[in-house]
């Protein structure tokens, strides 16, 4: 049976990691990330779930240990934030050619000096070239059922890479929220025992080998370009992992894209996760005041919905790029993948940049209001 | 003619294999071998970037007829201890989960991911071998160099550091097994790995492994410089197993007869054989007796309290 409950965005990634029925959890503490591994420890500690909880000393020693538990054949999983994530960046690299398919929740945090708890992207799309497939999530129900679906794709034999799913501080990661829990029997239909195709560590089932050990480049670059390949093959593993998903939970999240009012719209706005939501909240109130504006928010940053960025700014006259992030001495870091796609399929609909909301600053309705308007003025 | 353990040792399966791409006399090989004679084939070595990650051979050929999993230079006892909870988790008992790293990898960068796994009790091998310096990327200065020897970043000999006392350390961790070896002993060592593979919980083993290119002496007296470092008290060999409470901790045969000062060999004759004390100061050879008394001194106390009802 499912449960209809008023549940934090960390609390709803906590039971995506227990519906997931994860085998070992590594994991240290950050604020805000901190309550989705204390509900985990809470219920290994009860027998609620039967996993292993590793309380390591370090974010480097959680991805660490959840390679190893990966690699020897379980399902494994961790959480971190901002200096966390940066922390075991090492490793974050380290998981992708060890080919683990770990899921990592991360609740996106600004980064010191000076120290800043509060929302901003810039700490998962420091992890952008790493090859991790990343999801970002919109609101507390799409960060369980995401975190589900990111094992489904990470575990397929055709991607075999680690997945992030993200959820804003604060906004989503201690904002209560109503979020159905699914039915275990239906997650367990949905998502198989995790059985690793590739390798496992494990002498009792299978002949010694040895893994990672010096390759020479022309080898090296073979197996870099597997990887390439597993990203590209995870956008139809995404795509029917989410259609899947409908039928069996009735709910869509959209696969790489979730569109929304974007068939007749003049102005499209990009997002990632909350600040999409937020962006789809102020619509309504655009809509009423004869403004065609639509969303477009971007649920999978790795592999980059591409062709799809492209029709959807081909149909718009402009495109406003909202980035909680920046990179410094560039872009608004989404709105350069964006301009950087638009001119790759020779679109050429003018793109806005909006960089808002930096260290946990509220993005409202007006300042969205506000950018769309200022585009209209043009 | 009872078994006696050489007997054991010699027949014990092999599982370096002919191949690897270590350096002529290389003392870290030398005493993997013996590990792996002991530990045998339900085995998985966790390797973080060192020598070892090179002399397992390259891809598509291995020299070393166990698992082995190479993982990044600060990693390794972490990625050991998720590989171990993982067996853990799926019912596989009697897997020797064994870091096999340097110096440099488990006494500097990684220690700790080392202090955080022993803290833990993971049920997992941490074998450091010891050769006192980062020799895979060129002799540079670890935590584990003695005073006065001279590496690239320490081109004179100048004095930096103490050595860091890694198994006592360990040691104070209160961990089920710490022992120190030394590849002159392989018996010793044989015993010493066997010992740990009976436990469950964190083993620490801290083996002596001399270096011909490093320390700059001829490649056929890797044996008799390592032997050296006991004779002269430079190296203790000692194994300690905590219960209870309690830690029960025993010098091992060769070492016994230099807790008496005056039976060990002068510290001269250790550095004369190698290059990099070829240049040696009188301070630095000062320091060097203050460091071994010390660790001495720590070796007495462990003893006593041993003794003690």
């Amino acid at each position: 049976m499912a449960i209809y409950d008023v549940i934090t965005g960390n609390d709803a990634a906590a039971w995506g990691a227990r519906l997931s029925k994860v085998e070992v959890i590594a994991a240290y503490p950050i604020t805000p990330q901190t309550t989705i591994v204390e509900k985990l420890a809470e219920w290994v500690e009860k027998g609620e779930l039967n996993a292993k909880f590793i309380a390591v000393e370090s974010e480097h020693s959680a991805m660490a240990a959840v390679i190893g538990a990966s690699a020897a054949g379980v399902r494994a999983f961790t959480a971190t934030s901002s200096q966390g994530l940066l922390y075991m960046i090492e490793m974050v690299s380290w998981a992708v050619g060890a080919r683990t398919p770990v899921v990592m929740a991360i609740v996106n945090r600004a980064l010191g000096p000076p120290w800043n708890i509060w929302s901003e992207h810039t700490d998962a799309l420091m992890t952008r070239d790493t090859g991790w497939i990343q999801f970002w999530a919109a609101n507390n129900q799409e960060v369980m059922d995401s975190i589900i679906q990111a094992y489904r794709v990470a575990e397929d034999k055709k991607v075999l890479l680690p997945a992030m799913v993200m959820l804003g501080g604060f906004v989503l990661s201690h904002t209560a929220m109503p979020v159905k829990i699914h039915d275990q029997n239906k997650v367990d239909q949905y998502l198989s025992p995790y059985e690793p195709p590739h390798y496992v560590l494990n002498p009792k089932i299978s002949e010694a080998f040895a893994y990672g050990n010096i390759l020479f480049p022309w080898d090296y670059a073979k197996v870099r370009l597997s990887i390439e390949k597993a990203m590209r093959n995870a956008v139809d593993v995404i795509k029917r992992a989410a259609k899947e998903f409908h039928e069996i939970f009735g709910i869509w999240h959209g696969d790489l894209i979730k569109e929304v009012n974007t068939d007749d719209a003049e102005i499209v706005i990009f997002a990632l996760g909350a600040v999409a939501e937020q962006a789809e909240a102020t619509l309504e109130v655009l809509r009423r005041n004869g403004i065609k504006v639509g969303v477009a928010k971007i649920r999978v940053f790795r592999p980059f919905p591409k062709e799809e960025i492209a029709k959807i700014a081909d149909k718009a006259s402009h495109v406003i790029v909202i980035d909680r992030d920046i990179s410094f001495g560039w872009d608004g870091i989404l709105a350069g993948e964006v301009k950087a796609t638009l001119h790759e399929y020779k679109v050429d609909t003018p793109v806005t940049t909006k960089i808002m909301g930096i260290g946990g600053d509220d993005i409202l309705p007006e300042h969205i209001e506000k950018a769309v308007k200022e585009v209209i003025k043009k | 003619m009872p078994k006696t353990i050489l007997d054991e040792l010699i027949e014990a399966g092999e599982y370096l294999l002919p191949g690897h791409t270590a350096c002529p006399g290389c003392g870290s090989v030398i005493a993997l071998r013996h590990v792996l004679k002991a530990l045998g084939k339900d085995t998985i070595l966790v390797i973080p970037a060192s020598c070892s990650s090179v002399y397992q051979a390259i891809y598509p050929k291995v020299s070393i007829n166990v698992m082995i999993y190479n993982v990044a230079f600060a990693s390794a006892a972490a990625v050991a201890s998720g590989i171990s909870q993982a067996l853990e988790r799926k019912g596989f008992e009697d897997v020797n989960v064994v870091v096999w790293g340097g110096d440099g990898g488990l006494i500097d960068i990684g220690a700790a991911s080392v202090s955080g796994a022993a803290e833990r009790n993971e049920n997992i091998f941490v074998i450091c071998y010891d050769n006192e310096a980062y020799m895979n990327t060129g002799i540079q200065r670890s935590g584990s160099t003695p005073p006065g020897a001279r590496t690239t970043t320490t081109p004179i000999g100048k004095i930096v550091g103490f050595k860091k006392p890694m198994a006592y350390i360990m040691l104070m961790h209160g961990v089920p097994y710490v022992a120190t070896a030394n590849v002159a002993y392989p018996t010793d060592l044989y015993e010493k790995v066997k010992k740990a593979k009976s436990i469950k919980g964190f083993k620490f083993i801290h083996i002596f492994t001399p270096c011909p290119p490093g320390w700059r002496f001829d490649d056929s007296k890797t044996i008799e410089v390592a032997r050296l470092a006991v004779e002269t008290g430079y190296w203790i060999l000692w194994q300690a197993e905590y219960r209870h409470g309690r830690i029960h901790f025993e010098l091992s045969p060769p070492s016994r007869p230099y807790l008496d000062a005056s039976k060990r060999k002068p510290i001269e004759e250790f550095l004369k054989f190698q290059g990099r004390f070829s240049k040696i100061t009188e301070e630095s050879v000062k320091k060097l007796r203050e460091w071994i008394e010390y660790q001495w001194s720590i070796a007495k106390r462990f003893l006593d309290m041993s003794a003690q009802k």
